[in-house]
C-alpha cells in the first residue's frame, strides 16, 4: 500500500514537478482559447457558405467537412507540422496545433451551426425579409439567435472534445499539459506526475461534461 | 510548393515500405473493430446494469461514465502504458489501447443509451411487460430498438471518433497505420508515407462519415 | 311468506343460484405513493364472463386499482387472486401469468418499429412459445377479428388511432386471456373513431370474455356493462347494475358525479 501511496501520489515528487504541470496546463488553456474561437468562426463561415444558391461552394464546403471529419486528428497534426516549414512558414509547435485542431474542429463546428441553422422555421426568414431585413441582418438577429438554443448541447460537446484533442499537441512536443506530465514522469521515475495531470484535466473537464450531460438529454426528451 | 511536393507526395518513398504500411492498415482495422466491439458492447451491459436501479452500482457507472468521457483517451492510453507497469502490470501495447480505447467508447455510449432508454415512453415497457415478455425479451426486443434508434446519429460520431483514435495507439507501440508512417518517414526522412497513411485514414473513415451525413440528412441533428 | 304471498325461500334460493366462478377478487387493497394514499382498501370480485366497468371522478384510483391488478402497480396492502392463487406472493411466475391477463392501454401502446402482425406475433413466440408459422396465422385470425385483416402489415404509423387500438386488442386477445383490463381504450381517441373500438369491446362481451373497464363512456356502460363500480378517493362508494347505478343512484357523491358528466 505505501509502494502504491508513493508510486502515485508522491507528494514529494509532486512539491517538484508542480511548477512545470502547472506551466503546462496553463499551455493546454492558451491552446483552448486560441483554437475553440477560431474553430467557432471557422466552422460558422463554413455553415454560412452553406446556405449559398452556388451548388458548387455548397459542394465544396462539404467535401471540407467529410475530409475534416474523416483525417484524423493526430495525422493531420503531424502532417502540418512537418509541412509548414515547406510553405515558407517557420513557425514554432504551437502554431501548427493550432492550424491542425483548428482544421478539425471548424469541420465539427460548421455541422453544427448547418443543422441549427436549417432548424430555424423557414417562415421566420421570410418575415423577417418582408419586413425589410437584409439577408446578414435576418441572420444575426433573427436566425442565428433562435438556432443557438438548439445548438447548445452539441457545441458544448464539441468545445469539450477541442479541450481535449489538445493532449495531442505533447506528439509534437509541445510543452502542454501531457508532455509535461510524461516528462516528469520520466525525470522522477514517478507516475505521481501522470495522475496529478489526469486530476488537472478531470477540474477543467468535469464540469463541462456533466453539462453537457444534462444538456443533452434535454435535447433527446424534446425530440 | 515543389519542395512540399518532393517531400509530402514522392511516390519512392513510399514504395519500398508499401507492405509494412499495408501491414498497419489491416492493425488499424483490426484494432478498431476490437474497441468498437468491445465499446458497444461494454455500453450496452452498462445502461442495462443502469436500469437495475442499485444506488451503489450506478455512482460507480456514473463515476466511470464521467472520468472516461472528460478524461483525454491519449492520456488515459499513457497512463495506462506508462504508469500500469509501476504496479508490476505490463501489458502489449494492442492490449492497453484495445481496453483503454474500448472503455471510453463505453463511457460514451453508457451516457448515449441511457438517455435513450429513459425517452423511451413508459408506455412501452409496460405494454411489453403486461404480454409477459420477461426483462430481457422486452430490452431486446421492444426497448433497445427503439433506443438505438434515438441515439443513432450521436452514436455514429462516437464510432467516428473513436475509429480516429487507432492513432493514438501508435503512441504506446502498436504498429498501426500511423506508427507504420512514422517509421518509414525516419529511414526515409521523407513525409510521404504519411501522405500514404492520410490517404489510408480516409478510405477508413470517408464512409462512416458519409453514412453519418446520411443519417443526420434524416433526423435533422448533426453527430 | 313475504307480502306477496311468495315464499320467501325463492329469495334464499335465487341468491344462492350458482353464480359463475370469480376470475378476479381484489382483497383489502391498499396503495400509497409516497405519503399519498391513493387505494384505501378495495375489495372487488368479478366473476367469468361479467363486464364490470369502473366509474369515478379522477383522482379516485381507478386506474391504479386496473393497474394493480396485473401488478404493474405493486399494492401496499391486500391480495389478488387470480383463477384461485393470489398473484402478489413471491415465486409467482409473473411472465406467464401475464399471458393470462391482458391490458389494452389509453396509449395503445404499440411498437412503433414494428408492424401491427409483429405486434401481435412477439409475445406469441417469445412467452407462448408458439413456432413462427403458429404464431403469424393466430396474428392474422386476430387481426381479422377486430377489423384489420387487410392492415395487418401496416406500420402504427400509418394506422388511425382507433384502428392501432384496435391491433392493441388483437395483440392481447392472441394470447387468450381469462380476463381482459381496459384503461381509459377511448379516452385518447377523435370521437368519430371510439365507436370502432367500442364495437370490438361489445363484441367481446358477447363472446363471453371476462373485462374490467375504466372508462368515461357512460352510455356505453349503461348499455354494455354487467355491472357499474363507483369509485372516489380510493374506495369503492356504490356498485351495481347500470339502471341501478344511472337511474338511481343513493350515494351522494355518486350523485354528485353523474350530474356533473351528463352536464359536460
Amino acid at each position: 500500500m505505501n509502494a502504491f501511496i508513493s508510486t502515485f501520489f508522491n507528494m514529494h515528487v509532486l512539491g517538484r514537478v508542480w511548477p512545470a504541470l502547472l506551466h503546462g496546463f496553463v499551455v493546454t488553456i492558451l491552446l483552448s482559447v486560441v483554437i475553440v474561437p477560431a474553430g467557432l468562426a471557422a466552422g460558422l463561415l463554413v455553415a454560412l457558405a452553406q446556405t449559398t444558391r452556388s451548388r458548387a461552394l455548397r459542394w465544396a464546403m462539404a467535401a471540407y467537412v467529410d475530409l475534416f471529419r474523416s483525417w484524423p486528428p493526430l495525422v493531420l497534426l503531424i502532417y502540418v507540422y512537418y509541412g509548414l516549414p515547406f510553405f515558407g512558414v517557420n513557425t514554432d509547435a504551437f502554431w501548427s496545433v493550432v492550424l491542425a485542431l483548428t482544421l478539425n474542429t471548424s469541420a465539427y463546428f460548421a455541422e453544427v451551426f448547418r443543422a441549427g441553422i436549417e432548424g430555424v422555421p423557414p417562415g421566420q426568414v421570410q418575415a423577417a425579409r418582408a419586413t425589410g431585413l437584409s439577408l446578414a441582418q435576418t441572420m444575426g438577429w433573427i436566425v442565428l439567435p433562435q438556432a443557438v438554443r438548439n445548438m447548445l448541447p452539441d457545441l458544448l460537446s464539441n468545445v469539450l472534445e477541442t479541450i481535449k484533442l489538445t493532449s495531442l499537441a505533447s506528439v509534437v512536443t509541445l510543452p502542454e499539459l501531457l508532455r509535461a506530465a510524461r516528462l516528469a514522469q520520466g525525470n522522477t521515475l514517478n507516475a505521481t506526475p501522470l495522475i496529478a495531470a489526469a486530476l488537472l484535466y478531470l477540474a477543467l473537464l468535469w464540469p463541462l461534461v456533466r453539462l453537457t450531460s444534462r444538456l443533452e438529454r434535454r435535447m433527446l426528451a424534446t425530440a | 510548393m515543389r519542395g512540399f511536393a518532393n517531400n509530402f507526395l514522392q511516390w519512392d518513398a513510399v514504395a519500398p515500405y508499401l507492405s509494412s504500411l499495408l501491414a498497419g492498415f489491416w492493425t488499424t482495422i483490426a484494432l478498431a473493430v476490437t474497441v468498437l466491439a468491445g465499446g458497444l458492447i461494454g455500453g450496452v451491459v452498462l445502461a442495462l446494469l443502469r436500469t437495475l436501479q442499485l444506488r451503489p452500482l450506478n455512482l460507480l457507472i456514473v463515476l466511470f461514465a464521467d472520468i472516461f468521457r472528460a478524461l483525454p483517451p491519449l492520456m488515459l492510453l499513457v497512463v495506462a502504458y506508462f504508469g500500469l507497469p509501476y504496479l508490476g502490470l505490463r501489458f502489449d501495447g494492442f492490449v492497453v489501447a484495445t481496453i483503454v480505447l474500448g472503455a471510453v467508447l463505453a463511457a460514451f455510449t453508457e451516457e448515449l443509451l441511457w438517455a435513450g432508454l429513459s425517452t423511451v415512453s413508459q408506455g412501452q415497457y409496460e405494454a411489453a411487460r403486461s404480454t409477459g415478455l420477461t426483462f430481457l425479451q422486452m430490452m431486446g426486443h421492444v426497448v433497445l430498438p427503439q433506443a438505438f434508434r434515438l441515439i443513432l446519429p450521436p452514436l455514429t460520431s462516437r464510432v467516428i471518433a473513436t475509429t480516429k483514435n487507432t492513432a493514438l495507439a501508435s503512441v504506446v507501440a502498436v504498429p498501426e497505420l500511423l506508427s507504420q508512417a512514422n517509421t518509414a518517414q525516419g529511414y526515409t526522412g521523407n513525409a510521404s508515407p504519411l501522405t500514404a497513411a492520410s490517404l489510408g485514414y480516409v478510405v477508413i473513415l470517408l464512409p462512416l462519415v458519409i453514412f453519418a451525413r446520411r443519417q443526420e440528412r434524416a433526423g435533422g441533428r448533426p453527430a | 311468506m313475504n307480502a306477496l304471498g311468495e315464499p320467501a325461500l325463492l329469495e334464499e334460493a335465487m341468491s344462492t343460484h350458482a353464480q359463475p366462478r370469480p376470475v378476479l377478487a381484489l382483497h383489502g387493497i391498499h396503495k400509497s405513493f409516497g405519503a399519498t394514499q391513493v387505494l384505501r382498501g378495495v375489495d372487488l370480485v368479478v366473476h367469468e364472463g361479467e363486464m364490470v366497468f369502473l366509474i369515478g371522478p379522477s383522482g379516485s384510483g381507478k386506474s391504479t386499482l386496473l393497474r394493480c391488478c396485473n401488478r404493474l402497480e405493486e399494492p401496499t396492502d391486500g391480495a389478488v387472486i387470480v383463477e384461485g392463487r393470489n398473484i402478489l406472493r413471491s415465486g409467482v411466475n409473473l411472465n406467464q401469468l401475464r399471458q393470462r391477463i391482458g391490458m389494452v392501454f389509453q396509449s395503445f401502446n404499440l411498437y412503433p418499429h414494428m408492424t401491427a402482425r409483429q405486434n401481435v406475433t412477439l409475445a406469441l413466440c417469445k412467452v407462448a412459445g408458439k413456432s413462427r408459422a403458429e404464431a403469424d396465422s393466430i396474428a392474422i385470425r386476430m387481426l381479422g377479428r377486430v377489423g384489420l385483416a387487410d392492415r395487418v402489415d401496416f406500420y402504427p404509423r400509418a394506422l388511425s388511432g382507433g384502428q392501432q387500438q384496435r391491433v392493441a386488442i388483437a395483440r392481447t386477445l392472441a394470447l387468450e386471456p381469462r380476463i381482459v383490463l381496459f384503461d381509459e381504450p377511448t379516452s385518447a381517441l377523435d370521437p368519430e373513431l371510439v365507436n370502432g373500438v367500442l364495437g370490438v369491446m361489445r363484441m367481446l362481451r358477447d363472446e363471453g370474455m371476462t373485462m374490467v373497464v375504466v372508462s368515461h363512456e357512460m352510455r356505453f356502460a349503461r348499455e354494455a356493462a354487467d355491472r357499474v363500480v363507483f369509485m372516489a378517493d380510493g374506495m369503492i362508494l356504490e356498485q351495481g347494475t347500470p339502471e341501478a347505478i344511472f337511474t338511481t343512484p343513493n350515494h351522494p357523491r355518486l350523485r354528485d358525479f353523474l350530474s356533473s358528466v351528463s352536464r359536460a
